[in-house]
């Protein structure tokens, strides 16, 4: 017998495109569709999310699986999981499928931590003596033991995601599919969910984890699946994979663009045009100088008025570690001067100041959101760019410097 | 709690194809699910309320209250031959009982999926549990007005009769019949939206077209009428409440019909329900 728990063959994912509103028509549309011709006319685009992908893991293997958004990696896991029928091709799966594709799937604000455990343990598919089992250890792990009793509308978002998470954790099915959840909370937690993560793996379990964090991806996982506008474009080791992908295309010389179907609907009605990296003389590059300031520019669209509307960016190194957040609103001021925006066109753009970044590799990911009320758009790995440390303080010596910053400090030399 | 290999259940992922077969079987295996699901829907709904399950007792006793001031009083509607025309207010109560038990049931399991449409797109289950506790979480409701009731029948001095052990039975056709006509408003919701605008008008027509307020000797006995009336399954829910609690006129071939009318809209719900399923997450 052999020890493959999935096998995946040929396995395809066809989406009807368009607006959610083409989705769910109205009875009046079917009604008169029904007795008109027009339901032949009505040309209905179709692309296919995922396309021919073959793939097999074995028993207690740990599979990353990368690529951009909007590549098909969640409608892979979605179709792993059994969310969602293929619409070709054939998969096998041995054992029982648990997916984290969300934290707190489920959890509703007015029952208390405690009920919230029992009601998302089930619906993620324990059994209820195994709940009351890994009761205590799923409450120690969270750390809100003081508030199990409280109604989680109450909880912090800190709290909720690690209460969440702690549930999700605690689950032992044979596979465990995980959808870039360790992205929320803070990096204490964060830290603490890859711990529980390699745990999860060294038991001989079967992992299939989705990340956009390499470095979680690099350290938890040994092989790894590139995926590419729904194929699948490579299957390697994981620091070959990474290197790969990293390398590939994503920068676009300096600007990404996005059209109007790479954008998930449920941004709406948040939508990106464009980010692109500027110099001082306001042209499109992909490389920058250390020594000389340049802009990071966010172009976008609001199809109706947002409150509270925050834009901004990450600046994370090409392994995923941030460097710095910042958004357009942060200072007060400017917030109180801009506390809605009205539909329309937009640009916000940034001056990050010279001497602050060392040479190499740098990715900038963007958010759109509103504080504690929703983040309409997101993209961790929207453009890279380059950084060339001629003239930098230092180069006078050919040596790597370590860390992400190269600050031009203001030096004293006494003789004392 | 590691799992033997030859243990392991098998799962094919293929395209959906044809004839889709029901799977009943399932839903035992995911019954605790079902008991979860069903458990938050009661929790969440007293939750923030002051009156808290107050409410399950206050609803049928306003609406008894208004039927009798509207229905008896000034419309001067009576009950059943046989039963005192002073019993009106336990003879609408007893059609309430069942008649919000099923208008609950139907009401929420029709909006259940798209309710429920963040697990849907999240977590793979056997997509009938979520009708299925929507259904059931009326329960709680039930057995609170059914004390009321039972208080009320000793105020008016009403015998309490042995034929009350087909109340159970009853509620069963009542919450089959809320799960039939839900699973298709259920599925149909998914795609259409329209439906959860439709629905509270289409309960309050079935409110009218079923014996609450008044008594199925309006119906004409003679002719095809009381067959083609009972075809509401309500009907013979309803008429089957007041024969067990107050000694109406037995609803013997009008129960028959009704029964066949349910099993009739279950099969065809869960069919439907069942070819529409591989499309919920991908519409909803």
């Amino acid at each position: 017998m052999s020890d493959t728990v999935i096998r995946v063959e040929h396995l395809g994912k066809q989406y009807r495109i368009g607006t959610q509103a083409l989705q769910y028509r109205t009875l009046r549309e079917s009604l008169t569709g029904i007795f008109s011709r027009d339901r032949q006319t009505q040309p209905v685009g179709r692309i296919w999310a995922l396309k021919d992908i073959s793939f097999e893991v074995q028993r207690g293997q740990v599979l990353g699986i990368v690529g951009r958004n909007g590549a098909g990696k969640s409608t892979l896991l979605k179709v792993l999981s059994r969310v969602t029928d293929p619409t070709e091709g054939l998969g096998e799966i041995h054992g029982r499928v648990g997916s984290l594709l969300e934290v707190g799937t489920g959890f509703h604000p007015e029952l208390t931590g405690r009920e919230n455990i029992y009601l998302n343990g089930a619906i993620l598919g324990m059994r209820r003596s195994e709940i009351e089992r890994k009761f205590d250890e799923i409450v120690e792990f969270s750390e809100v033991a003081q508030f199990i009793d409280t109604p989680v509308k109450r909880y912090s978002s800190g709290m909720y995601l690690r209460l969440a998470f702690a549930v999700a954790a605690h689950l032992e099915p044979e596979i465990l599919v995980v959808d870039e959840v360790l992205a929320v909370g803070d990096a204490e937690f964060q830290r603490k969910c890859l711990g529980k993560m390699s745990d999860v793996a060294q038991q001989g379990r079967t992992v299939l984890f989705v990340s956009h964090n390499m470095s979680a991806i690099l350290r938890l996982t040994q092989e790894t699946l590139v995926i590419e506008k729904g194929h699948l474009k490579m299957r390697a080791p994981t620091p070959e994979a990474v290197d790969y992908y990293l390398s590939q295309g994503y920068a676009q010389e300096g600007q990404r663009t996005w059209d109007a179907d790479e954008v998930p609907p449920d941004a709406a009605p948040f939508r990106p045009l464009a980010v692109r990296l500027l110099n001082m003389q306001r042209k499109v590059v992909d490389t920058v100088r250390s020594t000389e300031p340049f802009n990071i520019e966010m172009e976008y669209q609001l199809d109706a008025p947002i409150t509270g509307l925050r834009v901004g960016l990450y600046l994370m190194s090409t392994r995923g570690e941030f460097i710095f957040t910042s958004f357009d609103t942060d200072d007060s001021q400017r917030f109180e001067q801009h506390p809605a925006r009205a539909a329309g066109h937009y640009r916000s753009r940034c001056t990050i100041p010279a001497d602050l970044l060392n040479e190499g590799r740098y990715v900038v990911g963007i958010n759109a959101s509103s504080f504690r009320v929703r983040r309409y758009f997101h993209d961790e790995q929207a453009l890279n760019f380059t950084v060339d440390a001629t003239g930098a303080p230092g180069m006078h010596w050919p040596e790597p410097r370590l860390g992400p910053a190269r600050p031009r400090l203001d030096w004293q030399i006494e003789v004392v | 709690m590691s799992s033997k290999p030859q243990a392991l259940p098998v799962t094919y992922l293929r395209p959906p194809r044809g004839w889709i077969p029901l799977n009943l079987s399932q839903l035992w295996a995911y019954r605790e699910l079902i008991y979860f699901l069903t458990w938050r829907d009661i929790k969440v709904r007293y939750k923030q309320a002051v009156l808290g399950v107050g409410w399950a007792i206050l609803q049928p006793i306003l609406h008894m209250v208004i039927f009798t001031i509207i229905f008896s009083r000034l419309a001067g509607l009576k009950p059943d031959a046989g039963i005192d025309p002073d019993l009106y207010p336990i003879f609408s109560f007893a059609a309430l009982l069942p008649w919000q038990l099923f208008q609950g049931a139907l009401q929420r399991s029709s909006i259940s999926l798209v309710a429920n449409s963040n697990l849907l797109t999240k977590i793979y289950f056997p997509r009938l549990i979520i009708p299925f506790s929507a259904v059931a979480a009326g329960l709680v409701d039930f057995g609170f007005s059914f004390l009321v009731l039972v208080g009320l029948m000793l105020f008016y001095g009403v015998a309490l009769s042995w034929n009350m052990v087909w109340l159970p039975l009853l509620m069963l056709l009542a919450l089959l019949a809320a799960l039939a006509v839900g699973l298709w408003l259920a599925a149909l919701n998914v795609q259409y939206r329209d439906v959860q605008h439709m629905v509270p008008f289409l309960i309050q027509a079935w409110m009218y077209a079923s014996p609450v307020a008044y008594s199925l000797d309006l119906i004409p006995a003679d002719g095809p009428w009381r067959v083609l009336y009972a075809l509401n399954p309500m009907v013979g829910v309803i008429q089957g409440f007041r024969w067990a609690l107050l000694g109406a006129a037995p609803p013997s071939q009008i129960m028959w019909v009704s029964v066949a009318m349910v099993v009739v809209l279950l099969v065809s719900g869960l069919y439907y329900f069942r070819s529409m399923e591989r499309t919920f997450a991908d519409t909803v």
